[in-house]
């Protein structure tokens, strides 16, 4: 079938041409725009590695985005300017017999649209292994990794309507701030003590869900000092918009005096809190819903990617 | 026709439009069952459920459940509805087909009394689903302005937390609910025989129940309010589920009623498309609309048996105490999540195909040249269909579970935007050099390319794992949705309505008023989105009644967009009580200049749609030809077919159907 597109004689508007021209110029003008106006204070910030990449994703996939809904608008308004017909009841066809298909243009939409697919997908894979799980939560054994062996694990532990921070490298004390140092790959090992809560800390681009009785790692590497928010994302009930707190980063020796000092003054407290452990289970026959530790206990040697705890070290729990 | 069940509509074989002469009932007129001794059932039912609930199961309270007896209550929704049921008429046929007695004799009605009852004319049952969804969505939309004032200030509070979760929860299961059914209730069923040239749908007693199904979905879901709300939002996540008060049991029971409607509503359609197109119809000229009915009940066929599953094992928990869901007992909260989203990822598509199918069909009949690529555009729709059931674990990207499975289903995903775009290939390609008039229902497909965009442009961002991490769970997904709901969906619904009132109801809907509405609702329905993905990139998270101060501004452009989008419905709601009721203006035969087949029955349709069974010429999307000829000969075959015809039906007694396969003569 001869297709409709191709016009022949220089009679005809170059529809084509002026669509093609007009889109690639806005394109450009636009994306240039959008890179260097909006693109530097693009969410989340970059205060740390996570939130670097995923401001870079979110610009990446903003550039590609302009040109596709410039295109689709800038032709919808064109053809509705252009090939308007604003007589009332006129059911006569257009002047021009047009394809009813068109092998090349349905090849080369079907052609682009898939290299766009494969091409975004490969770069969120990349973008997702690369810089250890961009701050997503990855499940109790980690795959995607950060390349330093020295990481700290903080645990989060979420509950109606709180969230709790436990720093098990200083004795596992327990305390409601979270503070986390410069330069420093952080493991944030989420968990729930009742429903499905979701730990954001939004300027650190780190999100991971809290599950009861499951751990839920995230990584991320802070690279500026500061304050961050820390939000419930996942609905948990009534006062789940009640739900944040906030977090600061310190630089190293500020954060160790921060820890020695609070390992120091809730010595007290910690020795009454249930062992450190990955999660938690409320007893129901506990007096005063005391936990009793699983058998995912921690240890020291807890490696990152490989393996997780080995089970000679699992079953032998740590007096907090 | 063997599987007709009705007694006066298993003769569509026969010629004739005329309605069977009504028979002499042997019930006297205040026997009739109608809307009112459905609602007296679903009392009854519901104050009998209450009372063996609290019998059996007495000592038996849910101590979470604020002492709630939540075995009582579910028994009395389930009994509820089954009193409505029954209060309807519903088991009057079955019954007596059991008991092996002669099933009373039920005249087709006329007259306005018709729309409360239980009636098995696909048309009023159409018309009855038009109205239905149009109460369910104008419930919800009451709820979204309560939601919006409350957003208006960052921490004074309109309600409390608790009353503030209620409604959250509840506009969203509403919206859910009503979205599922919102086309293929009202125009799937009173469209489908006449696009295919059927003579009534295939299962005309399913039909009738998928819509009383529906409705008692309505109420049981509104019974949450008295019951106190339920807190999960319309996802309904355990353990939170679990640990809810007695509204989280309509939300339950409320699903698995809809669910039930929703499969019987898509499986009367899909066996309608497949078996009873008319001779001629082969699966080259069925339109464009018929194909996304057809993909989009395969959808409701399959998927949400999984919803009423999983709402069944939460019932489980929640009366009988297993532990399906609870995880200190060996049950798994991600288990809920899987089945969720499992039956959640199609049920998204459910209301999106379509939206397209009316677009696509409409862009022709505005644009006046054929539809491009239709072949590109229903595998669009297949395959829109079928990837929809590979995705759903996008949802839980950063819960923890299979993460070393986050890049496939990236890729699933994002392989959706494929077959999505294809109906964007179908359009743009249909409005190339055409002569493009900007009738109402035209704008509001023009606005479903222009809302969808955004919708699905955002999808791609939320389907990105690294970009996910911030926008997960945040109001950017809430902005995304509703693009792709309300901006695509309820667009074309609208699109539809404006364009087949003049078929359904005989009268034109006035245009200024049309035209008021639509730029109103685009206006509007822009303005209350469009700032949630900025107020979402910035860090808000969904379903909050508190946020940063600094949202402020967005939030509350936002919700002044919503109060006026609110009362954008009500232009329309004047426009159609006005030009229908009112002053009714009488509809040209073929207002629009449209070939489809719906187009060349009389208004208003007769009782069996065709005099006889037509027999189908070409496709409906001539519209580049001087003079077309009609899509179909009504004379039923009588005179000489061209091309042959496929007999795609058993039609006992019609001459002249039976022929060869024409091929793809349409190319
Ligand atoms: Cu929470």
């Amino acid at each position: 079938m001869a297709s409709g597109q191709r016009t022949s004689g220089g009679r005809v508007a170059p529809h084509g041409k002026r669509i093609v021209g007009g889109w690639i110029t806005l394109s450009v003008v636009f994306d240039l725009l959008f890179g260097f106006l909006v693109g530097p204070h693009l969410p989340p910030g970059r205060m740390t590695s996570s939130a670097g990449s995923q401001q870079f994703d979110i610009k990446v996939l903003f550039l590609a985005a302009i040109p596709v809904v410039v295109g689709v608008i800038g032709y919808i308004v064109y053809a509705v300017v252009v090939w308007r017909d604003g007589r009332p009841a006129s059911f006569e066809p257009p002047a021009q017999v047009t394809a009813r298909q068109s092998t090349r243009v349905q090849a080369a939409w079907i052609g682009i649209t898939t290299c766009l697919t494969l091409g975004l997908f490969t770069f969120g894979t990349i973008e997702l292994i690369l810089p250890a799980g961009a701050g997503g939560g990855e499940g109790p054994a980690p795959i995607w990794t950060p390349a330093s062996k020295t990481v700290l694990p903080i645990q989060v532990i979420a509950q109606q309507w709180k969230f709790t921070y436990r720093y098990p490298t200083y004795g596992g004390f327990e305390t409601d701030q979270l503070v986390i140092p410069e330069h420093t790959p952080v493991a944030f090992h989420v968990t729930s003590l009742d429903v499905i809560h979701d730990f954001w800390a939004y300027q650190l681009g780190v999100k991971a869900d809290a599950n009861p009785q499951s751990d839920n790692v995230a990584f991320t590497t802070a690279e500026q000092l500061g304050r961050f928010v820390v939000r419930c994302d996942e609905l948990c009930g009534i006062w789940h918009g009640a739900m944040y707190n906030y977090g600061q980063v310190m630089t190293k020796s500020g954060f160790n005096t921060w820890a020695l000092t609070t390992e120091h003054k809730l010595a007290a407290n910690t020795k009454l809190l249930p062992p450190f452990a990955w999660f938690y289970s409320p007893s129901a026959n506990g007096a005063g819903g005391s936990y009793y530790g699983t058998n995912a206990t921690y240890s020291k040697v807890q490696v990152y990617g490989a393996a997780t705890v080995s089970p000679a070290q699992a079953s032998k729990p740590r007096a907090g | 026709m063997a599987i007709g069940i009705s007694k006066t509509l298993d003769d569509v074989g026969r010629s004739g439009n005329e309605p069977p002469a009504p028979q002499t009932s042997s019930r006297p007129a205040w026997m009739s069952q109608h809307l009112g001794t459905a609602v007296i059932g679903a009392v009854a039912g519901y104050a009998f459920g209450h009372w063996i609930g609290n019998v059996i199961a007495a000592g038996y309270p849910n101590p979470q459940s604020n002492g709630e007896n939540d075995i009582a209550i579910v028994l009395a929704l389930v009994f509820g509805v089954v009193g409505w049921l029954a209060g309807i008429g519903a088991f009057n046929y079955p019954l007596a087909k059991i008991i092996g007695r002669a099933p009373a004799p039920e005249a087709p009605e006329v007259g306005w009394t018709r729309f409360f009852k239980y009636n098995l004319d696909h048309k009023v049952v159409g018309f009855q689903y038009m109205i239905g969804v149009l109460l369910f969505f104008f419930t919800g939309g009451l709820w979204a302005m309560a939601i919006r004032t409350e957003l208006l200030n960052p921490t004074n509070h309109y309600f409390g937390p608790g009353t503030y979760i209620a409604i959250v929860s509840e506009h969203g299961s509403m919206m859910m609910m009503m979205a599922t059914s919102v086309i293929i209730g009202p125009l799937g069923n009173y469209l489908t025989p006449l696009l295919i040239g059927s003579r009534k749908m295939a299962f005309p007693r399913v039909e009738a129940f998928s819509f009383w199904m529906f409705m008692a979905g309505y109420l049981v879901i509104l019974t949450a309010i008295p019951l106190g709300g339920f807190p999960t939002g319309w996802t309904g996540y355990a353990p939170l589920q679990t640990q809810a008060t007695a509204g989280m049991d309509s939300y339950l029971v409320g699903f698995i009623v809809i669910g039930t409607g929703m499969i019987c509503a898509g499986f009367n359609v899909a066996v309608t498309i497949i078996n009873y197109r008319a001779p001629g119809m082969t699966w080259n000229r069925v339109p464009i609309f018929a194909w996304s009915l057809l993909a989009v009940s395969s959808l409701l066929t399959l998927a949400t048996p999984l919803l009423a599953t999983a709402c069944y094992f939460g019932i489980l928990d929640r009366t009988v105490l297993t532990s399906i869901y609870v995880d200190e007992h060996g049950g798994s909260n991600f288990l809920w999540e899987n089945l969720f989203w499992f039956f959640g990822h199609p049920e998204v598509y459910i209301m999106a195909i379509p939206g397209f199918g009316i677009v696509a069909e409409l862009l022709p009949v505005f644009t006046r040249r054929p539809l491009f690529a239709y072949r590109v555009g229903a595998a669009g729709m297949f395959g829109v269909a079928l990837l929809s059931f590979f995705v759903w674990q996008h949802h839980l990207f950063d819960s923890g579970i299979n993460p070393d499975m986050r890049p496939l289903f990236m890729l699933t995903t994002e392989l959706i935007s494929i077959p999505t775009g294809f109906i964007y290939l179908v359009g743009l390609g249909t409005l190339w050099r055409s002569k493009i008039r900007l009738e109402v229902p035209m704008l509001f497909c023009l606005a479903l390319y222009f809302n969808f965009l955004f919708g699905g442009i955002s999808g791609v961002f939320v389907s990105d794992v690294p970009a996910d991490v911030t926008l997960h769970g945040s109001f950017f997904v809430m902005a995304h949705f509703h693009y792709t709901i309300m901006g695509g969906l309820m667009f074309a619904f609208f699109a539809g309505i404006y364009y087949w009132i003049p078929k359904i109801s005989g009268k034109m809907l006035n245009k200024r008023l049309g035209q008021i509405h639509f730029w109103c609702m685009f206006v509007f329905f822009n303005l209350t989105f469009f700032p949630l993905f900025f107020v979402g990139i910035l860090g808000m998270p969904r379903r909050v009644f508190e946020y940063a101060h600094n949202l402020q501004v967005w939030n509350d452009v936002s919700s002044v967009g919503a109060f006026l989008l609110g009362a954008s419905f009500l232009i329309f709601i004047a426009n159609f009580v006005w030009s229908i009721y009112i002053a009714p203006k009488k509809a040209p035969a073929n207002p629009w200049g449209s070939l489809g087949l719906e187009w060349q029955t009389p208004t208003p349709v007769p009782f069996f749609n065709f005099e006889r069974i037509p027999v189908i010429l070409s496709d409906p999307y001539h519209y580049d030809e001087q003079d077309p000829l009609p899509v179909a000969d009504l004379g039923g075959g009588l005179v000489p077919v061209a091309a042959g015809a496929v007999g795609s039906v058993d039609m006992p007694g019609e001459p002249g159907i039976e022929g060869t396969d024409p091929g793809g003569s349409n190319g």
